[in-house]
């Protein structure tokens, strides 16, 4: 056990060098960081300003510069938690879905008769038919706006379960339809939001899906979690609807497939509309700030061609009728259609500030969330706590790591000097594997260096007090150091694995910095068995090797 | 001769089973005594697990909680608790407190409205006053992260069970586990004695506390399984003391150097993640003696099969074989 072949000295020296290289970068924490975003930003917009190259130039771009990222509990900013409300789509759906099934029906009215939507709960749509008789017939039209759902469990599922019962049909999705559709729903709102945090651009956000209809977001350096809940928190849907009526009564009872949407701005201001849109924000191609004829902020869009062609032809038809124009629910204007609008651009004009308007570009250019959030967790960090807590920590782990270190050297002299060094090489190359790696750094996951700084010891106080006992049993030197090391093996082995297992359960079960701490430790666990065991064991070969110690005092 | 500090003298013979009724005793004490206590007087719930919202305050002049308390009342709150934290790291010009609310409502977190209101009446009072942190859970999430925090401990439990069970004799593993029991248990205790906020990261200071417990507790059961297959015929109880007193030396330093890594953060680390490094080290001195005094005392009790020689024939072989020791 007491060679190591020279190409697996120069590999774990290089192993060790290459780790000190990536750590190196966190050292200059700042520096890099503004290195990293020069770069991003001069990449990203193509122009090089002074400033940017001197920020750029004051890292060398030869050397490694990624950085272990720091948790939102070391560097400020906002978490929140939110919950899809999947269910709304269902009922989009549902209303989407009623324009086309009335055609088609309509269609065969010389068969079927008079054809009727009835109040029904959300995301069902029920239709009554005329002709009890020609039910099979409205059925089979019905059943032909079905498709058959692949899902990974069950084959041959149809997308609408369609009941019929005396002359009504009730429709709704599937529950392998919804559940295609949830996950669908949830991929496109963290896909939204991903793209409605970039636009705000700040630095090495998180949105990840969490479970079937949560989405977590974590945005270091946010004033606050309201903050990111305006941005996030809007659904930003925007449809334009025909207008059947104005009223000032909110409880007006509307007609079956019209709905009653108070003013964004005027008090009291009802508006009757029908619920199913001409057009939708979906459509939309761009929208940018801008100021309407009196000089007030407003927002101007331009449709896609689809949307030009519906919008043109639903203006031409309604010259002289009111349109409204519906965010989130609320009606932002309703104007009376002068002429035909055929090239597919328009304005949004209301009462908005400047800062407003700019948002709800944002908003309406990022796209829609297809259904709403409830935030379930909202956490708040200033930068200030977090500065202290780095300080905290980098002063604990100073202090924690120089007392093992005249621990050890107490206990076990030269040797405990090799194990120091293989606890700070251990320490150094966390920090660069969790570099490499993006990992994050959370207050927990300082906990776990330190803690790391005192476990790692283990192995080799193993092995150590292995050794003594061999050597009391008047074993040579190097005999003894080397059943020392074989001996304590399987130890060594089973003690990591128990606390990988511990390590591996809150990385799979918990949540924001259980997690960090959990990763810390575990790369804490894998780097040290190799601090300790490869480490530790060369460099007593090589004191062996140099001294060739006739007797050892452990 | 050069300096060694030996906290555990070269050869110790102490007969770790001569108080055994009392160890055993005195830990089967504390665990009722804990159950009693979480049973009582409950646990210090933080917002993870209960709901609600905490700020964090921090202001450069010192403050009455009395004169926070007043700003607040007026704001109808039912359940508000106001602490200030207290710190040896703070400055003369470093005032902390801790104001939680507890769910107000349905979707549980404090609406922006209110903390807007909180946070303008603070103001009035102290006009320094930083809002350091705001942090709010809803009481469908507390509801679920008590949950995942039980099933946590539990699967680490089963999971550590599980490969000590394939790696040693299903004693082996019935006795880590109990011992694994002990500590969690002593643990929570002390967090319901002293009312330390009990919360996510507390959950995984017991988990930290459950790998390095059994960590300790496999390295005397790997030794003692080594010396099973050396000395088939001695009494098991023979060979458990030896294999202690082998490794006593070990158990000390590990836990020392362990202890003092902890101590330092304890002391230096800051008040946001003290509770979390009383846990863990609580959980250390713990673990170290339920390794010494449950662990072990439950495998004798359930007895082991002596016959290991088939397992491993190089160590069997080894020149050890005849020699017995004092």
């Amino acid at each position: 056990m007491l060679q190591i072949d020279r190409w697996k000295r120069i590999l774990i020296i290089g192993l060790c060098v290459l780790g000190i290289g990536f750590a190196v970068p966190n050292l200059f924490y700042q520096r890099v960081e503004s290195h990293n975003d020069a770069v991003a930003e001069i990449e990203r917009t193509g122009v090089e300003t002074p400033e940017l190259a001197a920020a750029r130039d004051g890292w060398p771009s030869w050397l490694p510069s990624s950085v272990v990222a720091l948790g939102l509990d070391l560097r400020g900013g906002a978490h929140l938690l939110g919950e899809v409300r999947v269910a709304e789509v269902y009922k989009a759906r549902m209303d989407a879905l009623w324009p086309e099934l009335r055609r088609a029906l309509a269609d065969q009215r010389a068969t079927l008769g008079a054809i009727r939507r009835l109040p029904s709960p959300e995301g069902t749509l029920k239709i009554e038919v005329e002709n009890a008789d020609q039910m099979p017939r409205a059925t089979e039209i019905v059943r032909g706006f079905s498709t058959p759902v692949t899902t990974l469990t069950g084959a041959g599922q149809q997308s609408l379960a369609i009941q019929v019962q005396g002359n009504t049909i009730t429709v709704q999705l599937s529950d392998a339809e919804k559940a295609v559709t949830d996950d669908r729903t949830v991929q496109q709102s963290v896909e939204i939001i991903r793209r409605r945090v970039d636009e705000v651009g700040t630095r090495e956000p998180t949105i990840v899906r969490q479970g079937a209809d949560r989405i977590l977001i974590q945005v270091p350096g946010i004033g606050s979690a309201e903050e990111l809940k305006a941005l996030i928190g809007t659904t930003a849907k925007l449809t334009f609807n025909s207008v059947v009526g104005t009223g000032t009564d909110p409880d007006a009872r509307p007609g079956v497939g019209q709905v009653v949407l108070p003013s964004a701005d005027q008090d009291g201001i009802y508006y009757t509309l029908e619920e199913s849109p001409v057009v939708t924000g979906e459509e939309l191609t761009n929208a940018v700030p801008g100021t309407d004829p009196n000089g007030q902020p407003a927002v101007d869009f331009s449709f896609n061609p689809t949307g030009a062609r519906k919008f043109g032809a639903y203006t031409a038809a309604n010259i002289g009728q009111p349109f409204a124009i519906v965010l989130d629910d609320q009606v932002i204007s309703a104007p009376v259609i002068r002429s035909a609008i055929p090239g597919g651009t328009g304005q949004i004009s209301g009462s908005m500030g400047f800062e407003e308007a700019n948002q709800l570009a944002v908003l309406l250019r990022a796209g829609a969330l297809p259904a709403q959030l409830d935030f379930l967790e909202e956490r708040t960090i200033g930068p200030e706590l977090g500065q202290d807590s780095i300080d905290a920590g980098r002063l604990s782990s100073v202090i924690a790591t120089a007392a093992v270190v005249a621990y050890m050297i107490a206990s076990y002299g030269l040797f405990g000097a090799f194990a120091s060094i293989s606890v700070i090489l251990n320490v150094i190359l966390i920090l660069s594997i969790m570099s490499i790696m993006g990992a994050t750094l959370t207050l927990p996951g300082i906990a776990g260096i330190v803690l790391t700084v005192g476990t790692a010891v283990d192995a080799n106080v193993i092995i150590y007090e292995r050794i003594r006992e061999e050597l009391r049993a008047g074993k040579r030197v190097a005999k003894a150091i080397s059943d020392g090391f074989d001996e304590a093996m399987s130890a060594i082995i089973d003690a990591n694995v128990t606390s990988f297992i511990a390590a591996a359960v809150m990385f799979f079960l918990g949540s924001g910095p259980v997690k960090g701490f959990a990763v810390t430790l575990t790369i804490g666990l894998v780097t040290s068995v190799f601090t300790a065991i490869f480490l530790t064991r060369l460099m007593i070969i090589w004191w062996l090797e140099w001294r060739k110690p006739k007797e050892l005092i452990l | 001769m050069a300096f060694r500090l030996k906290l555990v003298p070269d050869h110790t013979t102490i007969n770790f089973f001569r108080w055994q009724w009392l160890t055993f005793g005195i830990s089967a004490v504390a665990m009722v005594i804990s159950v009693v206590l979480i049973a009582t007087m409950g646990l210090n719930f933080g917002i993870d697990f209960k709901g609600g919202t905490t700020i964090r305050t921090e202001s450069s002049t010192a403050f009455e909680v009395g004169d926070y308390r007043e700003a607040l009342d007026d704001l109808g709150f039912s359940d508000l608790a106001i602490t200030e934290v207290f710190d040896p790291s703070f400055g003369a010009d470093r005032h902390v407190a801790m104001i939680r609310i507890g769910t107000t409502d349905e979707t549980g977190s404090v609406s922006p409205e209110q903390l807007n209101q909180i946070e303008a009446a603070l103001h009035e009072v102290d006009p320094q006053i930083v809002f350091a942190s705001v942090e709010s859970v809803g009481p469908k999430v507390s509801a679920e992260l008590i949950t995942t925090a039980f099933y946590a401990v539990g699967a680490a439990c089963l999971g550590i069970m599980a490969y000590i069970w394939l790696r040693f004799e299903w004693q082996f593993a019935i006795g880590c586990v109990a011992a694994l029991i002990h500590d969690v248990l002593l643990t929570v205790g002390l967090f319901s004695l002293f009312q330390l906020k009990f919360d996510l990261t507390t959950i995984a200071a017991l988990l930290t506390t459950l790998g390095f417990s059994c960590n300790d507790t496999v390295v005397v059961f790997d030794r003692l399984r080594e010396n099973l297959m050396k000395y088939k015929t001695r009494p098991l109880i023979d060979l458990m003391n030896l294999t202690c007193n082998e490794t006593l030396s070990r158990t000390i330093m590990t836990a020392v150097t362990t202890a003092i890594a902890l101590t330092a953060m304890l002391i230096f680390g800051g008040d946001v993640i003290r509770d979390f490094v009383i846990a863990m080290l609580f959980g250390v001195v713990v673990g170290c003696y339920s390794t010494i005094y449950m662990a072990k005392n439950i495998v004798l009790w359930l007895g082991v099969k002596r016959d290991w020689s088939k397992k491993d024939p190089k160590l069997a072989a080894s020149p050890f074989e005849n020699a017995e020791r004092p």
